[in-house]
């Protein structure tokens, strides 16, 4: 019966999880093509490095030992998740065991260890966040949602690690009392044991249970509950720092579709040699007129703040986060998401990105320095999201600030910033050159 | 003298080792003129046979692009490209570098492929070759670099400009955020040329009072924006008794001797 039970709760929370990731990606799909690099081994490697090693995580080392312990504990612990599922299914207990002999010791060892790392780990967060108050976590953007996902996830870590210590200490009190088969070594779990010894049979048979069905129940919850959370990074960092760009961070590139009109204007080109469509919209007003890659970014951010932090406008007080344009661009995914979900298709809903989210004295705060591009862990580009939606302000809406048209005009009549006759431009060097 | 304008290179049908792209901050700002010109003493000390566009160079298109207009860049752009292309430039070095980047990583893209130095990079190549003979002496100064943005963070070039403090006997310190986390001077992506966002603080002033913590006898720079951004920084902060601000080929050139004509 519980076989059952438990076959078609998986399935369900499998198909339930499968079903919203491929909502995920049809909504990351709405963004438009971008260019990214077609070399599989430099991208690999970018990805091992970044994703795999988190090279990045050791600018900040203690968040990198904390962040550490619960990444290795994640991994270490599906192996004994593995097994769950599988006595769940068969209705044996602790399958693997015979199988694995004295591997399987070292198994139940480790898995402990790190049990123990990550509740250490995750009170050191929750210390940090919440009672420490540290500023990164706790600027305009972080509040409501934000904190409260991220509380949620390091609790449901908590919870699910004691689960497991607790399922493990009264099997190891069973076992010593012979209801259940010997296997397995314990060294942590062990402590908790005299909170137990009390109990009689059934009733530890009872907490050993209820504390499995805890466990197996609380994961696949929290499965579920990715796709809505900050915490879909576990996942998505890996596409990303793949797919991240591999040029030099000061590189952007020019539209394409741009350089004929101009080639032509300025008479490089044959007059009609290029096509006489009307050029698609210019820079991104919503989302899905940026880049795929710039709506996979969004989704890949943990909110941990490392680019506002280093930002200089931020620093010095502006309106602009770079961690609130990844935000934003998530918020506007999330309800685009949404209509997705109850419509089945996407259809303009008169809001957008720019406006609605995201204001234009935001985005003139930008020095373009790339401190918070340089800052990210999982190589997420703020800048680029910035640049297109000035790119659309100043391009389509013409809605430069003044003296950015001044800008503008000095750099049409003069070829300088400045309105000087370009005749003078040598004028520095007069003493200095041969003629 | 072994620099001209590339027009009168061309006319002689020769070609320079070298274009020097100026930028617009050292043609028409006063203290940028200054870097320019030790710049190309210490190119003629070192024997380099060098040239500028003069009249025939243009803005880059740096601020147009960054301020979201990429239709004025690419105009500016297929325009410089086409002179390049006319005087069969290949290498170039740029004092801004600004004009460095864009030239080096975003004229490719329009058809513009050049080996394209920072003056830093060039300088180092120089000593490197022995066309540029360091003195026994020893500059004992207090010195802090200020990373520009688009030399290191966008481009990782972090040590030529170190090489050089080095290379005249300064003690080089680092400030708290220096080479990949150094802090912007406040004046790029066309910052330079607009008012600020409301805040607390303008964020030269934020650099600024970092850089003067650690008691330089000079500020280090490497950017003639970076140069306008912390000498007013400086002056805000009335420091201007204590600490130079300096481009890097200005300390080089003065512990070489090459004084101005």
């Amino acid at each position: 019966m519980s076989q059952v039970v438990f076959g078609v709760v998986l399935g369900v929370s499998i198909l339930v999880f499968a079903y919203h990731v491929k909502l995920l990606r049809r909504t990351i799909l709405l963004g438009r093509e971008a260019s990214v690099s077609s070399s599989f081994s430099q991208s690999f490697r970018q990805m091992l490095k970044y994703a795999l090693l988190q090279a990045r995580m050791l600018d900040r080392p203690v968040a990198a030992i904390a962040h550490w312990a619960i990444y290795v504990g994640f991994l270490v612990v599906n192996i004994e998740v593995v097994e769950i599922l599988l006595d769940g299914l068969t209705g044996e207990h602790r399958i693997l065991a015979p199988y694995l002999g004295g591997f399987y010791d070292a198994v139940m060892v480790i898995s402990e260890v790190f049990m123990v790392l990550v509740f250490i780990a995750a009170v050191v967060f929750l210390w940090r966040r919440n009672v420490l108050r540290l500023p990164r976590f706790h600027t305009a953007e972080m509040r409501g949602w934000p904190p409260l996902d991220a509380n949620i996830i390091l609790w449901t870590e908590i919870a699910l690690v004691l689960a497991l210590l607790i399922m493990n200490a009264s099997e190891q009190l069973l076992q010593e009392r012979g209801i259940y088969r010997r296997v397995g070594t314990f060294p942590i779990s062990q402590w908790l044991m005299p909170i137990l010894e009390r109990m009689d049979n059934p009733t530890l048979i009872g907490v050993e249970r209820a504390a499995w069905w805890i466990h197996i129940l609380g994961i696949l919850a929290f499965l579920n509950y990715i796709p809505f959370s900050k915490h879909l990074h576990i996942f998505l960092s890996f596409p990303n720092t793949y797919y991240a760009s591999l040029e030099p961070s000061g590189k952007l590139s020019s539209l394409p579709q741009l350089t004929p009109v101009v080639a032509e204007a300025l008479g490089l080109v044959e007059t009609n040699s290029t096509s006489s469509e009307a050029p698609s919209s210019l820079g991104a007003k919503d989302v899905t007129d940026l880049t795929w890659k710039n709506l996979l970014d969004a989704y890949s951010c943990t909110e941990c703040g490392r680019c506002t932090a280093v930002c200089p406008a931020h620093i010095t007080g502006k309106k602009l986060s770079p961690r609130k344009i990844m935000m934003d661009t998530r918020d506007r995914l999330e309800e685009i998401k949404r209509q997705l979900y109850k419509k089945g298709k996407w259809e303009p809903d008169g809001k957008a990105l720019l406006g609605d989210y995201i204001t234009p004295e935001e985005l003139w705060a930008c020095t373009t320095c790339n401190a918070c591009v340089r800052a990210c862990p999982v190589l997420i580009n703020p800048v680029s999201i910035i640049l297109q939606l000035r790119q659309y302000l100043v391009m389509e809406a013409s809605q430069a600030p003044e003296t950015i048209n001044v800008l503008f005009n000095n750099l049409e009549n003069n070829g300088s910033p400045w309105a000087f006759p370009s005749a003078d431009r040598g004028k520095w060097a007069e003493k200095l050159l041969e003629s | 003298m072994a620099g001209k304008l590339l027009s009168t290179w061309a006319a002689a049908s020769e070609k320079p080792e070298i274009l020097y792209w100026v930028g617009c901050a050292a043609s028409f700002d006063d203290r940028a003129q200054r870097v320019a010109q030790a710049f190309v003493r210490l190119l003629e000390a070192a024997g380099v046979r060098w040239g500028i566009l003069g009249s025939e160079e243009t803005c880059t298109g740096d601020p147009a692009k960054r301020a979201g207009n990429d239709f004025l860049f690419q105009m500016l752009a297929l325009q410089n490209i086409q002179t390049l292309k006319n005087y069969e430039v290949q290498e170039i070095v740029a004092t801004c570098p600004h004009c460095f980047n864009t030239l080096k990583n975003e004229y490719p893209q329009l058809g513009g492929n050049f080996k394209v130095w920072h003056h830093s990079q060039y300088l180092v190549k120089l000593i490197r070759e022995g066309r540029l003979r360091l003195t026994q002496d020893r500059k004992k100064e207090r010195v802090v670099f200020h990373d520009p943005c688009y030399l290191g963070r966008a481009n990782g070039e972090y040590e030529a400009p170190r090489f050089l403090l080095r290379a005249v006997g300064m003690s080089a310190i680092e400030s708290p955020r220096s080479k990949d986390f150094s802090l912007c001077c406040g004046a790029g992506g066309a910052q330079m040329f607009k008012e600020p966002e409301p805040g607390r603080k303008d964020i030269n002033i934020e650099r600024t009072e970092e850089l003067l913590s650690l008691s330089p006898q000079t500020i280090a720079v490497g950017c003639p924006f970076c140069m306008t951004m912390i000498t007013d920084g400086v002056k805000h902060l009335g420091a201007t008794d204590k600490t130079r601000v300096r481009d890097i080929a200005e300390i080089l050139a003065e512990y070489l001797g090459l004084s101005e004509t």
